[in-house]
């Protein structure tokens, strides 16, 4: 690696202030993306800040409304060890306990995996089923997005040059929902998704009927892929083979893949329509348990 | 000469301080500059867990820490393992279980197990396979190993 400064802020307003030195900067969470990055060449800057010590990155909450606000940098396996979350919100721990192995999960984080901005990052597809937002801060001061917005291309997002992510902000769920993340890989370990899914049903109070539905689909197009019309098809709906075949078939209609040494155009297509049905049955599931 | 940092740990117990370049990997510190070259270099990138260390407890790739991240964290390498020239009951059980063949993944595997067992000393195979899957093994095919780190976890010292 090439001579780095690195700086470890223990507030917000220091990072900015790091921020603004008139040095590039990558940020340092986990570590388990960047320290390989800059080792390997791929990527090249003059100082780590190390993100860590600031109180609003490290700690996650419940908020009043029972939504949950995840600190960018709180590592996996702290939230998958958390038996609230692993109860209320199991699709999060669907993606967390998947990211790499026991060593990966110990240091990676949501906001290192939103902020690598690859388009098969596994947290991604989850948490934007349940309708996840960013909060995004700077000197100016924050902004909140809806994930789904936050990315512009493969490692491309909207981050300002000033700019960091605060948190992950997971809405409160409705009553009778459901979410599961899917992903298919060669192993069942320690591998990057050919295709991934997350999809989350919403049953009326009777849970015979679809309020609403929404699915995300990653490793098919340039950026994790928010399917609105697969979920809005399903609107109104009752939960049958053929509604979830026609919502699967709309997914994979939005899927623009590559092929690559992990997989080919023809596959993901069909592992898009594949997976979606799956994931939404293990949704309908967990909404009839919930 | 670049500028290097001054970092207070503990390591295997004991609180130390050492001097390091930021751009210096906790693997590289533990190697060249602390001289404890039990922790192994595998792919150097975060997929082998040949450099597994304990970072306050929790397993993690020393190629993806930095050792200025160390500060005020405790790190325990596979030097750390063995209760003076008693040998640790996973160390025991991968020579009684001939879990190894080459050694370099060894260290990792060890370290990572103890993590297992310490939180969950009661691990069926399943789980045992599901955690030790970021660390790899070229030689044994794994049923060994995984053998050693069940027999372990049978012995009153681990379950105790």
């Amino acid at each position: 690696m090439k001579e780095i400064d690195y700086l470890a802020p223990s507030s917000l307003g220091e990072a900015y202030a790091a921020l603004s030195n008139g040095k590039t900067s990558a940020f340092l969470a986990g570590g388990t993306d960047i320290i390989v990055q800059l080792r390997e060449g791929r990527k090249q800057v003059d100082q780590l800040i190390d993100v860590k010590h600031i109180p609003e990155l490290i700690s996650y909450a419940w908020t009043g409304d029972g939504g949950l606000e995840i600190g960018a940098s709180v590592p996996f396996a702290e939230i998958y060890e958390d038996d609230e979350i692993v109860r209320r919100l199991p699709a999060v721990i669907d993606c967390a306990t998947l990211v790499g192995g026991i060593q990966i999960q110990s240091r990676a984080c949501f906001g290192g995996n939103i902020g690598n901005s690859g388009p098969a990052a596994d947290t991604v597809p989850a948490l934007i089923a349940l309708g996840a937002t960013l909060t995004l801060g700077s000197a100016d001061g924050t902004r909140d997005l809806p994930l789904e917005d936050f990315f512009t291309g493969p490692g491309q997002n909207v981050l300002g040059p000033g700019e960091l992510i605060i948190k992950v902000n997971i809405p409160p769920q409705p009553a009778n929902s459901g979410s599961f993340f899917h992903r298919f890989i060669p192993r069942n370990e320690m591998d990057i998704a050919v295709v991934n899914v997350g999809a989350r049903i919403d049953l009326d109070a009777g849970g015979e009927r679809i309020e609403g539905a929404r699915i995300s689909v990653g490793a098919v197009a340039p950026t994790p892929l928010y399917v609105a019309a697969a979920g809005d098809a399903l609107a109104g709906e009752t939960p049958t083979e053929d509604t979830f075949a026609r919502a699967a078939d709309i997914a994979a209609e939005a899927a623009t893949p590559i092929t690559d040494m992990r997989g080919s155009i023809a596959q993901r297509v069909h592992l898009t329509r594949v997976l979606t049905y799956r994931a939404l049955n293990r949704a309908l599931e967990r909404a009839r348990e919930a | 000469m670049p500028r290097r940092a001054h970092v207070q740990t503990t390591l295997n117990g004991e609180e130390i301080d050492f001097l390091c370049e930021p751009r210096q990997s906790l693997l590289e510190v533990l190697r060249d500059e602390l001289n404890l070259t039990g922790t192994k270099e595998g792919c150097n990138n975060g997929n082998c867990g040949a450099c597994s260390v304990l970072m306050d407890g929790r397993v993690v790739n020393s190629c993806c820490v930095l050792g200025v991240e160390a500060e005020g964290a405790a790190v325990t390498t596979i030097e750390g393992v063995a209760e003076g020239e008693t040998l640790h009951p996973l160390q025991q059980c991968f020579l009684e279980e001939a879990a190894l063949q080459c050694g370099v993944c060894t260290p990792g595997f060890i370290v990572a197990a103890k993590a297992l067992l310490d939180s969950e000393p009661d691990a069926d195979e399943g789980r045992v396979r599901h955690w030790l899957a970021g660390n790899l093994c070229r030689c044994t095919g794994y049923d060994k190993i995984v053998r050693a780190v069940l027999k372990a976890s049978e012995m009153e010292e681990v379950t105790a």
